[in-house]
């Protein structure tokens, strides 16, 4: 006779509390508990199939475009924010996209995802499935693949909720030399869209404005928008993500890396009129505060109107403008025309973004 | 109408910058009193635009840059105890002190938080009663109400555990200290629109009569500024004195009384050290003896504090307008944004963070 459930009688080890509600540290043990968060959480969503063999590593195909030739670009991002759910997005779409976007400012199609998680002692399963989910949601519409990841179990108090970490890579033709570097005088400067979004709408759900701002972050995928510039646009030289930091800080770094001096007018900034008002009230200039779907291009100028118009055909591009020009005097120096018609520096961002005092 | 635009508009600001060449025929030296001031005058390039015998110095109006150094190791030794929450206005965190700044103290696990609001403070004494909680009250006489506001509303909260670090500066006596100094070389002034929006502006007729001098209440943006000094020069070149209100979309000459009321309460005038330029007699606000209870300085032991300026920094003089940053021998090289030998690099409203961070380019 075969018995279902095994007959208790007399004192027995109990049975171990199985937990589904919440993470424990048994969920980082390597052990069966550990298998089935993979199973239920993380498989059952991302469906991928190099990592539905479950190995160790993902194994992965070249694209057929590629045979044998171009290069990968690779990057690896980390991301922690609070709160974890924001107008506009949560912690899994920012994992996602942060890094897509990070290997797309190649010129490249991302194709593989890896995702790490640090999860803290008691954090919720049901919320920590809402991440996962919508990072499906953000690699399908990217269209990378997630092909490996690593789950560990941090002690309560020691990581605060969940931490995730993403590596990405692309593949880049050939053709394409697009980076920091590259940029040239008499090249213009393109942005996507408004400045600051994300930075705001992330500090409104932290509470920290002290007043309701009706406004969500920008994150998106951009590696659409990428390869629909580079169809019209195919001697892009610079392609970055103005995110930590701001516009302010990308264009520094792109003019000195480049030794070319960068040149925007004021007037020419996108900014939307919450974002500016949270600024004024706090002190801040949106050049410094974080985008998550923005990107900055810097092309010839021959293809700038071609460029511009890919840009405001995206979803993510409606606000494109050119906003200033690359020169050789000054190198290394980021420069703006006022609005009343001075000069004047755009340094980096220091440290962290202080507000004053009156 | 909206806050922003209409006075950065560029056709007011060229019309106001046309009228200043034309009307300016010999040299004159004009003051902003406000650190705000000095930072929209660089950031917009005004100085740039202005004739060439129009020169700015900028003034003492920096809240961070004038706290002495001894009340800032106060702060530090306050932040770094244990069971301690202090908080600050987030200007203050990177002014260095002899040896440290609150951030550092933070790093080392300090509890150092930023709030908008004094009265975020109160908030977090109120949830932590087992904390002490202490606010760094800096500023001008723009923050003097809600600094006091916060008093009384811990007193109305039976709070014991909530006390205030001040600093709390007065425009008109560095007026005072500034144009009788036998150095002095400015000419007129605009005086700072958001101090004179709480206090008004009734204290400034008899320092341009004493000192034979045009006083201009002037704003921040743009337009505001230039207009500012657009009355400024209309007088100096005349060859009249006296006090013009150019910000009266937010002055008035009695100022916020109900606030002036309440701070009196709290407050009493007293001397006070400004850091680089020394005392100055009746500068300053301390709080009244019957809230003592809410007093850090007599709250804690800070006896042993012992200050240690930088040798090299001449932040004094450049608050009272005798030299400006780029004449200092370690601006931008032994003294930066993150390497500060004085108060003025690091604010937001201090003169040399100013030209470090818009015009260090210039030659």
């Amino acid at each position: 006779m075969t018995l279902d459930h095994p007959i208790m009688q007399g004192p027995v080890c109990p049975m171990p509390k199985i937990h589904t509600e919440k993470v424990v540290m048994g969920h980082g043990s390597g052990g069966r508990m550990s298998q089935e968060l993979i199973r239920d959480i993380f498989q059952s969503q991302f469906n991928y199939k190099p990592l539905m063999v479950g190995n160790d590593f993902g194994f992965v195909n070249l694209p057929e475009a590629a045979n044998l030739s171009g290069h990968l670009s690779i990057s690896t991002d980390m991301h922690m924010v609070t709160p974890l759910f924001f107008p506009g997005g949560d912690i899994g779409k920012l994992a996602i996209c942060g890094t897509v976007n990070d290997v797309a400012m190649s010129g490249g199609k991302p194709l593989y995802l890896t995702a790490g998680f640090i999860l803290e002692e008691g954090f919720r399963m049901d919320i920590l499935s809402r991440v996962v989910a919508s990072m499906k949601a953000a690699a399908e519409e990217s269209g990378i693949q997630i092909v490996a990841g690593d789950t560990k179990v941090a002690e309560r108090g020691s990581a605060d909720k969940l931490f995730i970490n993403t590596s990405g890579i692309a593949w880049v033709p050939d053709h394409l030399q697009i980076g920091g570097q590259y940029a040239k005088p008499g090249d213009k400067v393109i942005v996507s869209g408004t400045l600051g979004d994300h930075g705001i709408a992330v500090l409104g759900a932290r509470g920290d404005l002290g007043f309701e701002a009706d406004i969500k972050s920008d994150i998106a995928p951009l590696n659409h928008m990428i390869q629909e510039i580079l169809e019209v646009a195919p001697n892009i030289h610079v392609f970055r993500d103005p995110t930590r930091g701001g516009l302010g800080t990308t264009l520094n770094e792109i003019a000195v890396q480049s030794q070319t001096s960068i040149w925007i007018n004021e007037n020419e900034l996108p900014v939307n009129p919450v974002v500016q008002a949270a600024c004024e009230m706090l002190g801040f200039d949106p050049l410094y505060i974080a985008n998550e779907g923005k990107l900055v291009t810097i092309c010839p100028a021959e293809e700038a109107d071609a460029a511009l118009e890919a840009m405001q055909n995206n979803q993510y591009g409606k606000n494109a403008v050119i906003i200033g020009d690359v020169r050789e005097s000054d190198p290394g120096r980021v420069l703006l025309r006022t609005l009343i018609g001075g000069t004047r520096l755009v340094d980096s961002l220091l440290g962290e973004i202080l507000p004053r005092i009156c | 109408m909206q806050f922003t635009k209409e006075f950065r508009n560029p056709a007011l600001a060229k019309a106001a910058i046309n009228e200043l060449h034309r009307i300016t025929t010999r040299d004159w030296v004009i003051m902003e009193i406000c650190g705000g001031q000095t930072h929209a005058i660089m950031q917009y390039g005004i100085d740039q635009l202005l004739p060439p015998q129009i020169e700015l110095v900028h003034g003492p109006g920096c809240p961070v840059c004038v706290t002495p150094l001894e009340l800032i190791d106060k702060a530090l030794a306050i932040a770094a105890q244990s069971d301690i929450i202090f908080t600050s206005y987030g200007d203050m965190l990177r002014v260095p002190g002899s040896h440290d700044d609150l951030f550092s103290i933070r790093a080392d696990g300090g509890d150092v938080r930023t709030v908008y609001s004094p009265l975020d403070a109160v908030k977090i004494a109120q949830e932590n009663p087992d904390k002490e909680v202490v606010f760094f009250a800096i500023g001008f006489e723009t923050t003097a109400p809600a600094n006091v506001m916060s008093i009384i509303q811990a007193k109305n909260l039976g709070l014991t555990n909530y006390s205030i670090l001040v600093s709390q500066a007065l425009v008109p006596p560095a007026m005072h200290a500034i144009l009788g100094s036998e150095n002095n070389r400015v000419q007129g002034f605009l005086a700072a629109g958001h101090v004179c929006s709480i206090m008004g502006y009734w204290e400034y007729p008899p320092i341009a009569e004493q000192y034979q001098i045009p006083i201009t209440v002037t704003g921040f943006e743009p337009v505001d500024i230039l207009n500012g000094i657009l009355t400024t020069v209309n007088q100096l070149e005349a060859g009249n004195i006296g006090v013009t209100n150019s910000y009266p979309r937010v002055v008035n000459e009695q100022g916020n009384q109900p606030a002036q009321k309440i701070i009196e309460t709290v407050y009493q005038v007293c001397d006070r050290q400004w850091r680089g330029i020394g005392l100055i007699p009746q500068s300053g606000w301390c709080l009244r003896n019957e809230f003592d209870a809410f007093n850090a300085e007599k709250k804690f032991n800070l006896s042993h504090i012992q200050t240690q300026e930088s040798p090299i920094c001449i932040a004094g003089q450049i608050l009272q307008g005798f030299k400006k940053p780029d004449q200092c021998p370690a601006f931008g090289k032994e003294c930066t944004p993150r390497t500060p030998l004085g108060a003025t690099m690091v604010s937001s409203e201090g003169a040399c963070a100013a030209y470090y961070r818009f015009a260090r380019n210039r030659k």
